[in-house]
Parts: structure tokens; sequence; C-alpha cells
């Protein structure tokens, strides 16, 4: 096996050193009836060539070459080269977490950087060093919003993502933490009046997405507003993270659970991705996940170490903020790669660019289908309502090597045949005008079925 | 340094500030494309949510980019630099084809939520995948879902939980022995179980009558880890499981340790009802300093309604594809699928094995450490003599007299050239040295560690405070961890 470094003659004296006559006599401990005494059912030794085939067959077999059109808490951006250059370095690839910190610097002085440029970004004053992604990011935010009010209930917005919530959901069922949900209005934001009669004086946080499900930003500082007059937290779900470099952050908030994934992570079939939690000074000992913080070596010399570990798992064990241990670190370097690259500059223009290819999509298909919720201010996803079902619609397109929008048949009946288009700086006009061209066909096709249906009848 | 040091040499490194420091405006690393549709009027279209600054975000060059992580890469310790025997984490070589295939096009760039039809790719991987971890553990079903050990952990008593509560009483504690890792009671807290503590026996296994004491109807589960965290393994387990099995609870493995066991015997075959891996660990995904890791958790058939929606399965025409509609899931821990990139990276790393593979794998796993416990015994304190399986646990009293604790010659093994073993764990060994060197370590790496050892022994003897001020070479020495805790600085200012 070539990962073994080791000679049947190196074996052999490793054997004779510790006193055993057959590898068997390390295995004793096990019950004799236990023991394995056949080969595993799986496919023999494979060559590394055979290996590399296997996935390139199976990459050929998953979308490669395809133009989508797919956002929906899954962003499709240009990643910069020197991403993966940086990251492959093995002494980031191959390190463990950084608890011996004199030979972690590399690790720990790049995760001070990125909470440092999450704060930034977001507006928040602390930020962890990553969470398993933008769901249970959600989830253990309002957690920690459950333990810093001792109150257990929580609102959530229907226009967060129907993942997330069903993550929240799963988290909360043996928590006792009763959710209501508020539902969205005519503008595709939270119906602000209903979110408010479901705010009670055992409410413990409000949870929101912005941009939300469907593109548009919400009125985080209405809705804080609301939420801190009933004594509750807000908990703001941010899927998008370009938004950040033209959309105002939810300063308001009291803890920000991001999904990072936008910023030079692959979409990867859904992971791994990015979570990150983000709050105020004060409550940072509520806070799940590591952190790393500065402090001086006994010579005085600024050194990183992870810290206020009495809030974790290895420490507390049952008392623990979460039982998180493993996290996202390596997505997390790409992640501070990225914004390192764009900076404060290029990530705002990068933002621009979405905010320009969006709207001009967006007025396109306007001109043949139905844009929900268009005079609310959005990002760069949208909801298009067609005559004929966007399942069908996408059928065709695929026939064109696109990918459509989701059809939101599955989370959001109510809004019959609707899909959730994204644009992003990679879309270029022509797949636009290609799609919006295909969209127009079969709004005309229904139009004019319809019309011969109406003159069989008056026939 | 009196002691020669074999394996490493002190060299050069870079100096690097902090990204921040090198910032100035008009300094870029990037280029868009000019826009192929028309400008915008970001206030006309945004309004009050426009976005007017970006606060202290960094300005710099590329080749500034470049030097600043490769400078910073240099400061860490690595599997690729040599031997880091952490305890309990399995800290194996991370093939390179892995890297390779997790980056094809296809794989790396698809959309979760793009159609099944162009998905059969992605789906071929889980489902290949999964059937194999199913052989390895001779469980019945699996979910790929949870992103780590931990997340698996919450996965695996969600699923007990909902088994209990389907018979009508979901049941009240968690019996979790004192060796084990933090993350078992922290999960049986998330879950809302109490956790009651399990004592070790003399041989450093569960004891047996202390289990039959407490067992009763109001236990749900037992979280064992086996081989357990002093790498023994527990030997009375099918007496484990049917005590657990005569009240009705259910056995769940932590599978943190499973490097000890793969291709030589299979926790589905000794009582073993709900069980996660580490692909991290065992499976050879890197740890990319702390994550992404993957936390799949396998089960037994009459846990298998229970599992996180959705579920691969094959349609009638032979596609593969999700199945959402499942009644009595526990519901969804995560969005999408799980770490996907991890899934791809293991089933690479099983297709290099093969079954003998794998075999060998574990069996020079075992003797690495066996070789390494048989070099220090003497040396250091051995509190339990039970055969070790895949790491061992030594304790600093022998150099506690001189004041030596196992910290201080972790950190001077530093100096050595070596990672350190894993420190002050498991609780139940007081000064723990818990080392383990996996498979991946040749004859002369370990006998360089123990060399090592056997030296940094000496100098407890000659020279304590050499090993007390330790290390002695790295670009920091021991930094306050008390003042980092007390005033937490988390993030750079301005003028800090």
């Amino acid at each position: 096996m070539r990962y073994l470094p080791k000679s049947p003659a190196d074996r052999e004296a490793m054997l004779k050193s510790i006193g055993l006559r057959s590898v068997d006599d390390l295995f004793a401990p096990i019950p004799a009836e236990y023991r394995l005494t056949r080969d595993l059912d799986i496919p023999r030794q494979m060559a590394e060539s055979e290996i590399v085939d296997f996935f390139r067959q199976r990459s050929r077999e998953n979308g490669d070459g395809y133009t989508s059109f797919l956002g929906a808490g899954a962003y499709s951006h240009y990643r910069p080269v020197i991403i993966e250059s940086l990251i492959s370095r093995g002494e980031f690839l191959t390190a463990y977490t950084p608890y011996q910190a004199e030979i972690s610097q590399g690790t720990l002085q790049s995760i001070f950087e990125f909470q440092t440029m999450i704060c930034e970004l977001t507006g928040m004053e602390v930020a962890n060093a990553s969470m398993y992604d933008g769901s249970t990011a959600a989830a253990e935010a309002v957690m920690m919003a459950v333990r810093l009010t001792g109150r257990r209930s929580v609102v959530v917005a229907r226009s967060l993502h129907p993942e997330y919530r069903e993550v929240l959901a799963t988290y909360a069922t043996h928590q006792g933490m009763p959710l209501s949900t508020a539902n969205f209005g005519d503008d595709g934001r939270v119906n602000l009046k209903e979110l408010e009669k479901l705010i009670t004086p055992e409410t413990a946080c409000v949870l929101i997405q912005s941009p939300n499900f469907f593109g548009t930003i919400e009125d985080a500082g209405a809705i804080a507003e609301i939420a801190h007059k009933h004594g509750a937290m807000l908990v703001v779900s941010i899927a998008e993270a370009v938004s950040l470099g033209i959309v105002e952050p939810p300063r308001q908030a009291d803890v920000i659970a991001m999904e990072a994934q936008s910023f030079g992570v692959p979409l990867g079939f859904g992971g791994p991705y990015c979570g990150v939690i983000a709050t105020r000074e004060k409550y940072v000992r509520q806070m799940p996940g590591r952190l790393v913080g500065q402090t001086v070596d006994k010579q005085g010399k600024r050194g990183f170490v992870l810290t206020l570990a009495t809030r974790e798992q290895h420490i507390r064990r049952e008392k623990a903020t979460s039982n998180i241990c493993t996290n996202q670190a390596l997505v997390a370097l790409m992640v501070n790669i990225f914004m390192t690259v764009y900076g404060k500059v290029g990530l705002r223009e990068l933002a621009k660019q979405n905010l320009a290819k969006t709207t001009y999509a967006a007025g396109q298909f306007a001109k043949h289908g139905k844009v929900l919720f268009s005079a609310t201010p959005r990002f760069n996803e949208f909801v298009v309502q067609t005559s004929e079902d966007p399942y069908a619609i996408n059928g065709r397109l695929l026939g064109h090597k696109m990918v459509g929008g989701l059809p939101l048949k599955k989370f959001y009946p109510e809004l019959g045949n609707a899909a959730l288009w994204c644009c992003t700086e990679l879309t270029t006009r022509t797949a636009i005008d290609t799609a919006v061209g295909l969209v127009a066909e079969s709004e005309r096709s229904v139009r004019s079925s319809k019309e011969e249906d109406v003159a069989e009848v008056t026939r | 340094m009196k002691h020669i040091t074999r394996k490493a040499t002190r060299h050069v490194n870079q100096n690097e500030g902090l990204i921040f420091e090198k910032s100035s405006a008009g300094k870029a690393a990037w280029k868009l494309p000019p826009l192929d549709v028309p400008e915008v009027d970001t206030a006309k279209l945004l309004g009050a949510s426009e976005r007017k600054d970006l606060g202290n975000m960094p300005e710099v060059s590329e080749i500034e980019i470049i030097r600043h992580f490769t400078r910073m890469s240099t400061w860490n310790y690595a599997i690729d630099l040599g031997m880091y025997p952490l305890g309990s984490c399995t800290m194996k070589y991370n093939p390179r084809v892995n890297e390779a295939v997790a980056r094809v096009e296809g794989i790396a760039n698809g959309h979760p939520y793009q159609p099944e039809k162009i998905s059969q790719g992605a789906l071929h991987i889980i489902k290949t995948l999964s059937e194999q971890l199913i052989e390895i553990t001779g469980m019945d079903a699996i979910t790929m879902q949870p992103a780590a050990g931990a997340h698996g952990e919450m996965t695996g008593l969600l699923m007990v939980r909902a088994y209990h509560q389907s018979k009508g009483n979901a049941r009240k504690k968690i019996l979790i022995p004192d060796s084990a890792h933090g993350t078992n009671p922290a999960t049986a807290a998330m879950v809302n179980y109490a956790v009651e503590n399990l004592k070790s026996d003399s041989r450093g296994m569960v004891d047996i009558a202390a289990l039959e004491a407490q067992m009763n109807e109001d236990v749900a589960a037992l979280m064992l880890t086996n081989p357990n965290t002093l790498g023994v393994f527990e030997q009375q387990i099918h007496k484990i499981a049917d005590i657990l099995h005569a009240k009705g609870g259910l056995l769940y493995m932590d599978g943190a340790n499973m490097n000890a066991l793969v291709g030589k015997v299979r926790p589905g075959d000794f009582g073993v009802d709900v069980m996660h891996l580490n692909l991290h660990k065992t499976f050879s995904t890197p740890h990319g300093g702390g994550g992404p890791g993957s936390g799949p958790v396998a089960v037994k058939k009459a846990l298998e309604p229970f599992l996180p929606a959705p579920v691969v399965i094959t349609h009638a025409d032979g596609t593969l594809g999700f199945d959402y509609n499942r009644p009595q899931t526990v519901g969804r821990v995560r969005a999408f699928y799980g770490n996907f990139g991890m899934f791809v990276r293991a089933l690479a790393y099983i297709q290099a094995n093969g079954p003998d593979g794998l075999r060998q794998t574990t069996e020079d796993a075992v003797l690495n450490a066996n070789y390494i416990r048989k070099g220090l015994e003497g040396t250091y304190d051995l509190p339990y003599s039970t055969p070790t399986m895949h790491e061992v646990v030594f304790s600093d009293k022998l150099q506690l007299k001189k004041g030596v604790r196992t910290m201080d010659i972790a950190k001077r093994l530093i100096d050595y050239g070596f990672h350190p073993y894993t420190t002050a764990f498991p609780l139940i060994v007081p000064g723990a040295l818990m080392i383990e060197p996996t498979e991946s370590e040749s004859k002369e790496e370990m006998d360089l560690f123990v060399e090592a050892m056997k030296s940094i022994a000496e100098e407890v003897e000659e020279d304590p405070q050499t090993v007390l001020d330790a290390p002695h070479s790295t670009r920091v020495s021991r930094l306050d961890e008390t003042a980092a805790a007390r005033k937490p600085v988390l993030r750079w200012k301005p003028g800090n």
C-alpha cells in the first residue's frame, strides 16, 4: 500500500522488539468471535490513474459545462487563483487545530485576521473562528439568544432560507424552544404587524435573513426596534456574503449568523462551507465556537492563542455553550484570502457588478413574466412568476446547457409557478438573454394555447 | 541545547505583521472584467440600504498576499513536516490525489440544487461511499449529513431519542464513561438528556458491575468510545451491549478511534446500534487547521426510519435521487447534504487502499502505538498495563517529582522537531501523555521520537529548567494565555 512507509523487514523488526511473533497478537484483546476473518467487501486497490479516471467520469455526469441561474444559499462567484495556491500549502492543509500556539502561529494569525474582517463587514464587535455552515450558525445563534435572555421561544421569518428553518426546527425540538413563523408581505419582506403580534414576553429572539431568501433586503432597523421594544434580541442570517460590499449590514442586530461561502468557497454540491457568528463584545462569553485572541509571549512579543476556552466542550463538558469542536478552518482560510484579495474597494465593485447583472436580468424577465416584490430593494436574486410550471421551462433550458431558477413550489406553494433566479458577476448578458428568450417563448405558447381554447369554446 | 536533536535544525523564517498593517489606499489584488450590462445607480436602487464604507478592510497587492500567507504558513507545524502524534486525533497522511479529484470541475462546482438529472455524478459518489462505510462498520444504514464528529454525535442522539419516543418514552439520560471526549456530554445536553458518569475499572475499561447497577429504564443509551481514550479495546463489549439491550437501551459508539478497527473488526458485529465516523480522522481528509470535518452516522435497521432527510435512493429507472418523504425523520441537521467535498476525499482514500490496504493500515497503526509503548515504558509511567491498540497513554508521574508536567514535556518536544502528543487527556489519567502515531510513521521517525522522549526524560533529571522554559526554538515562546482570556483582544483595531 503506497501510503504506508514500512518494509516487511521493518514490521518484522518492530514486532520482534515488542516481543510478539505475529501481527495477530496485537489484536488479541478483541474477542475472537468478532474478529473479521475475511476481506471487506469493497473494490480492490486502485492505481492513482484509475482514481482520477473514476472522478473525472463522475464530474462529467455532474453538470460540468452548464450555465446556472441557481443561488438560494449557494452562490457561484469567481475564485481568485491564489486561494488554491495558498490553501494547498501543507502547513495549512495538514495542520491540526492550533492548540499548541508556538507552532501554530500561521493558523492563529490568519484566524485573527478573519475575525477582524468579519467584524468590519458585519459591523459587529466580535466574530468567532467559524461554524459548520450558515444553517447551523443560525440555529446556534438562536440558542445563544435563548441563553442570554433566559427566554425560550423564537419568532422566525418565513423569508428565511427554508432549509435553515428546518435545521433550526431540529435543534429547537428538544430544547423546548417553541417556534412561530412570521409571514412575508406583498413586498417580499417580513410582515411587521404580524411579526409584532407573534412576539410575547417569552420571545428570546427574532430570526430573519437579509438579503432574504427571495433576495429582497429586510428592514432590519424596523425589526430590531420591534424586537428590542419587547425585550427580545434580533438575530440576522446573511447567506449571500457578497451583498456586504454594497448593502448596509444590519448593525442593529444583536447577533449575526453568516454563511461566507460566497467568499471564495467552491459550490461543491453543498459543502464544506463556512458559517460564522458575530456579535457584540458583551455577549462573547455566550458565543459558541473557537476564538483566537492576541497576547504576548515571555519576551513581550505579539502572538496569538485560542482563548475563552471555558465556553467550550473540552473544558465545560455538558455545561458548554455548544458541542462544536472541529469547525471549518481551512474554508475560513479561503474566505480570509478572498476578503484580502478584494478588500475595501474590490468588494464594493464586485457587489456592484452583481447588482447590475441582476437589475438587467430582472428588467428583461419583467417584460415577459412577472417579477415579484419588484419595488423592494434587492441584491442578486429575484422571483419570476410564469404561466407555465418552472420545472417544464427548466427542462427546456437544460437542452441549452442551462440551469434555470429554483422552482419554489416545494417551499412556497402559495407563490404558484414561481422560481428564484440568481445572477452574479459571472452571469453573462448572453446567458441572461437566452434564458429570458426561452421564458418569453413559454409565455407566448401558453398565451396562444389559451387563445386557441377560447377560440374552440366560441366555435 | 545540551542534548542534540537529530530531527530538526533551526532555520530563518520571515517576520510578518497583520495584513491591515500593510494596507494603503490604492493598492489592489483584483480586476473585474468590463460590465456587459448597463451600469446601475446604486443609491437609486438601494436607497437607505446602500453601504457607503467598508471600514478597515485591507488594500494590498497580490504579491503581498502571497508572501503574507506563505510566511505565516511557515510558522505552522504540519503532518507534511513530520510526526503529529496527537492522541484520538488520528493525524495521518492526507493523500494528494484526494485533493486533486475534489477539484475536478463538475465535482468542485456542482450546485446543490441543480436538477437530479445532472447530479448523477455526485449522487453516485455519495451512494458508493455510503455503501462502503456501511460495509466497513457492519451497520445497516447511514446519513452523510453531519458536518463533523460532534455534529454526528448530536444526530446520533437525536435518532436515539426518536427511537425511544416511537416506543412511547424518550427516556431521561445518557451514560458516559469518565474517559470520554468532552463532546459526548456536551452533545447529550444539546439533545436535552441528562448525563450520568460511568467509572472505569482498574484496567481502564467500563466497570461492568457499575454499568449493571446504573442501567435502568431511564437510560436512553451509553456513549462509548471503542477503543477508548486509553487506547484500550473494551473486551467485554458484548456484555456491555447485552446489559443495555436487556433494559431497552441503545449502544452508541463514538467512532473517533475507528483507525484501530477498520478491516479487523466491525462495530455492527459487536452490538453497536448507532455510531459516527470522523472522515477527517480515519479516512484521511485533511484537518486543515481545525476543519472541515465530516461526521457520518451509521445505524442498525431499527433506527433507519429516523435518519435525517433527504436520503439517497435509486429510482425505478435506475437513476439516483433524493428522498425527502421520510415521515419519521429527526429532521435536517444541516442545509444541503453535508460536507460533500470530504466524501470525495474519503472515497478516494478507500479506493487507493482496497480491503488489503485498509487492513494493513490498521495493523500498522496498532503496531506503531505498541512500538512506542515498548520504547518508552520504564522511562514514563504507564498507568494502565492493559494491551494497547492504536494509541498509548503515559503519565507525567515520574517527571512530576522534578516539578515537570506533561505540558512542559510537550513543549520541549517541539524543540526536538515534533508536534506534541495530546496533553492532560483523558481526564482519568492525571498528567496524561496521549500518543497516537498512526500508520503514517516510518520506523525511523518513531525511533527519533522515542529518542527525543528519552532525551527529555534525562533533561528532566539533569536540568529541569530547560524543560520548564521550553520551547526554546520557536518564533514565540510560551504565550500568556491568562492575559488573553482576562482581557480578550479578538480583533485588530487601527492604532493597536
